[in-house]
């Protein structure tokens, strides 16, 4: 529905760009001299520019005018990439993204502050920056030999020859020669190619790299030489014949416009090819198209388990076969678009560079972040909704985890804070720690807290595991002053809500005086599970497999006290259970031989009694409507192989139901 | 209070309880045959079970439920009829189970009164008004009402 408007595209690629941006320039603030972000940061601003005049948003376009011209500078070495800079530069990129997203929102005045910040800047920084180009244009005018071949589909990507004519006209003074040696003849001819390549013999008192400046859009794609002509060559040149297998000469500048050019050589095809290739091989699709592919690739996948379940009695042989072949393409279709939406980690975690330098300026904390695992695929949809619980995450860490640089060396600790990003797989989950080296979680205020607010009863025997996943109830925060980072007792409920609903688990491990680790355990996908079928009275229930830990037969002894004492004995340790036939209301009769189905969140263990375990069944999530929004224990639902409908359990709030039993038995 | 509906409109009118119901005929995506059920623990009777449409896990609504009618077992006659509706600003897809689906046939503005505010079984705010074909009177329930009042 969005893919018609062009205003979106180009927000969608602005907003690549500005990420673009935002990394180069952080980049460039650890490695200052680097050339690299650089050009990267001049590139996205370049093409903002552009991009963004063409789609009418003009105000972001004469905006980011202003920023490509430092940065231009910068690559000329006039400029230096001072610290100051960076800032100034991160600041107006944040503009730019309003004047983009949201061009009524923004704040005009704040733009010409970043304005007047930019230009001073530009005053100082030049004062400092080296002169070596002024060197360059010192020289005095030089003639150059430009020649170039485009890509043969650079015309279908919107390359405009002309253009680039024009450009290196503005330069000086420009003579333009078309070499039409690899036209074809008619017959063979495609007019959407690009067949002719140009040379242009330029006298221009600008330096080597502005004429390279021309090409940097189609640099990748394009054969260009440019040599300089050693005399400024004024004589007239004969006019070469056509059939002469002449090396590449002197032209004139005067050479007459229809003058068959020399061949252009083509040794310049150098490996930028292959990259070139690789980039356009990519498309951009819309992630609602991918969405319904996964919703089709389902319904394929409960359709299949329909088909296999109706020729299960047949004797056909050749039904059954096909039947298998199905199975094979729908089971391959379905992993290559689950893969199709999968996205590194890195995506995410990039995202966090910006706010941790941010942040730790703010609060006056050295603090360095580093990554490991970011090439860990999570599906895109997940990687969007984890971005908010992760902000919270660091806030804190950054707030309340690490100490002021004067308190971590009297702990014997580096002035400097760390905080890391890790993301790794483990089986069908994918593991995220975010771990600082900070003061760790204080037990005594986050118990302290917790009585004071009723949480726990007063001087409860708690793990640590429960104490710490105290801090997740809502409202609840032991900063002692409030600061404009954290402190509002908002945000760690947001977290684990927002966790919950992306089927994932939360760990926390601390240790005083090292450091604080939390670990986000998350499914791979959010459309697909591999659930453990089981029945209760008449009704089928899927209970998520990462959460089973094994199935064990109710004992009869257990069975006979019925609701007293619902505690099972599991290898000495004792674990509460549910009877899900209580919970649901079931009035059939019980089965002879109860299961219970032990299965755990965080730390803690559960077991779930049911009538009979059916086996493993991968099943496609649906969600519920909005009528059921209120119901307790259940996550979504699913689709079996019969055509009917069964509720997948919702672990989290299972296990938290148990818990309340627990605490019935301590209390009594 | 009952709102009045003057305009006329294509109506799908079904058996319910002993009585003709009209719901609006765009509203209505298909009307189904009886389906397996599924039972959901502790959700609102009104919309007890879930069944699979295409593909899509929609839920059942029992209209009966709310007009204190007998919930009499399903017939040959019995149906599905999946209609979309507007809860919160959001569309969704429910299912209505009717006794009997009878015609999709116009109802003009002009045959349609208020819902009396005496002498009802119902409540009536689940109504938006009584429409007449005939000697038979129709029942227009407001749909959306049904599902967001309690």
């Amino acid at each position: 529905m969005t893919g018609g408007d062009p205003g979106q595209i180009f927000r969608e690629e602005a907003a690549e760009l500005l990420a673009d941006l935002e990394a180069a320039l952080l980049h460039l603030e650890q490695n200052p001299t680097d050339r690299e972000p650089l050009d990267t940061a001049f590139r996205a601003l370049h093409t903002i520019k552009g991009s963004g005049s063409m789609f009418g948003f003009e105000a972001a376009a004469s905006f980011t005018h202003h920023l490509e011209s430092a940065f231009d500078r910068m690559r000329k070495g006039e400029l230096t990439a001072t610290p100051a800079m960076i800032g100034i530069a991160l600041a107006a990129k944040d503009h730019i993204r309003i004047l983009i997203d949201d061009p009524a929102r923004a704040d005009i005045s704040a733009g010409d502050r970043i304005l007047a910040r930019l230009a001073e800047q530009s005053v100082s920084a030049a004062m400092s920056a080296p002169l070596r180009q002024e060197h360059d244009d010192a020289e005095g005018p030089a003639t150059w030999r430009v020649r170039f071949r485009l890509a043969p589909d650079a015309l279908e990507r919107g390359t405009n020859p002309l253009l680039l004519l024009d450009e290196l006209r503005g330069l000086g003074d420009a003579e333009i020669v078309a070499l039409t040696d690899d036209v074809p003849p008619l017959e063979e001819l495609e007019p959407t190619r690009c067949h002719i390549a140009w040379e242009v013999i330029l006298t221009t008192t600008h330096p080597r790299s502005t004429i390279e400046d021309v090409f940097i859009f189609v640099i990748d794609e394009t054969e260009l030489t440019i040599d300089p002509v050693s005399v400024p060559v004024s004589a007239p040149v004969p006019t070469m014949a056509s059939d002469q297998p002449a090396p590449p000469m002197p032209a004139a500048p005067d050479a007459v416009p229809h003058a068959k050019p020399s061949p252009p050589s083509k040794v310049d095809a150098g490996p930028e090819k292959g990259k070139a290739q690789a980039a356009s091989n990519s498309i951009r699709v819309p992630a609602e198209r991918l969405d319904d592919l996964m919703d089709q690739v389902g319904e394929l996948v409960i359709a299949h388990a329909r088909l296999k379940q109706l020729i299960s009695d047949s004797v056909d042989l050749q039904i059954k076969s096909v039947t298998e072949e199905i199975e094979r393409l729908s089971n391959g279709l379905r992993d290559i678009t689950m893969g199709i939406r999968m996205v590194p980690v890195e995506s995410l975690f990039g995202r966090f560079r910006r706010l941790v330098r941010d942040l730790s300026q703010e609060l006056g904390k050295d603090v360095v972040l580093t990554m490991s695992g970011e090439e860990t695929e999570l599906d895109k949809t997940m990687i969007e909704r984890l971005n908010d619980p992760l902000v919270h995450i660091i806030r804190n860490s950054l707030d309340h985890g690490l100490e002021p640089a004067t308190e971590r060396v009297a702990a014997g600790k580096p002035p400097q804070g760390r905080i890391h990003l890790s993301a790794r797989h483990a089986g069908t989950r994918v593991l995220m720690t975010i771990r600082d080296d900070g003061r760790g979680l204080d037990r005594d205020r986050i118990r302290a807290k917790a009585e004071e607010q009723d949480l726990i009863p007063p001087g409860a025997k708690l793990s640590d595991a429960e104490l710490f996943q105290l801090i997740f109830h809502p409202g609840f925060s032991t900063a002692r002053t409030l600061t404009s980072v954290s402190g509002r007792g908002i945000g760690m409920d947001v977290v684990k809500r927002t966790v919950d609903g992306l089927r994932g688990t939360i760990d926390v491990s601390s240790t005083p005086g090292v450091g604080t680790e939390i670990t986000l355990g998350l499914p791979l996908t959010l459309a697909i599970i591999d659930g453990l079928l089981v029945r209760v009275g008449q009704g089928r229930y899927v209970i998520p497999l990462f959460a089973v830990e094994e199935c064990v037969e109710l004992p009869p002894d257990v069975e006979r006290r019925h609701a007293s004492r619902n505690f099972l004995n599991i290898r000495g340790a004792l674990v509460p259970f549910l009877r899900l036939r209580d919970s649901f209301g079931v009035r059939h009769p019980p089965d002879l031989y109860q299961k219970v189905v032990i299965i755990s969140s965080g730390d803690k263990r559960v077991g779930l009694v049911v009538d009979q375990v059916l086996g493993d069944h991968q099943t496609v999530i649906k969600s519920m409507s909005k009528l059921h929004a209120d119901v307790a224990n259940f996550s979504g639902a699913t689709i079996l192989g019969d055509g009917s409908v069964a509720l997948i359990l919702d672990i989290a709030q299972i296990v938290a139901a148990g818990q309340i039993q627990e605490q019935r038995r301590e209390a009594s | 209070m009952a709102v009045t509906e003057t305009r006329s409109f294509e109506a799908l009118t079904l058996g319910l309880g002993g009585e003709i119901f009209a719901i609006d005929a765009n509203s209505v995506h298909e009307i189904l045959d009886i389906v397996p059920q599924t039972e959901v623990p502790g959700a609102p009777p009104l919309v007890s079970h879930l069944i699979n449409v295409r593909g899509k896990v929609v839920p059942l609504a029992d209209l009966r439920i709310r007009f204190g009618m007998d919930r009499t077992p399903p017939t040959i006659d019995t149906r599905i009829v999946v209609v979309e509706i507007e809860l919160d600003e959001e569309p969704t897809v429910v299912g209505l189970l009717a006794d009997k689906v009878h015609e999709v046939t116009s109802i003009s503005g002009a045959s349609i009164e208020d819902t009396p505010d005496i002498g009802m079984r119902w409540n009536p705010d689940l109504i938006k008004g009584i429409g007449k074909r005939g000697d038979d009177f129709i029942v227009i329930p407001d749909i959306v009402r049904i599902f967001t009042t309690h």
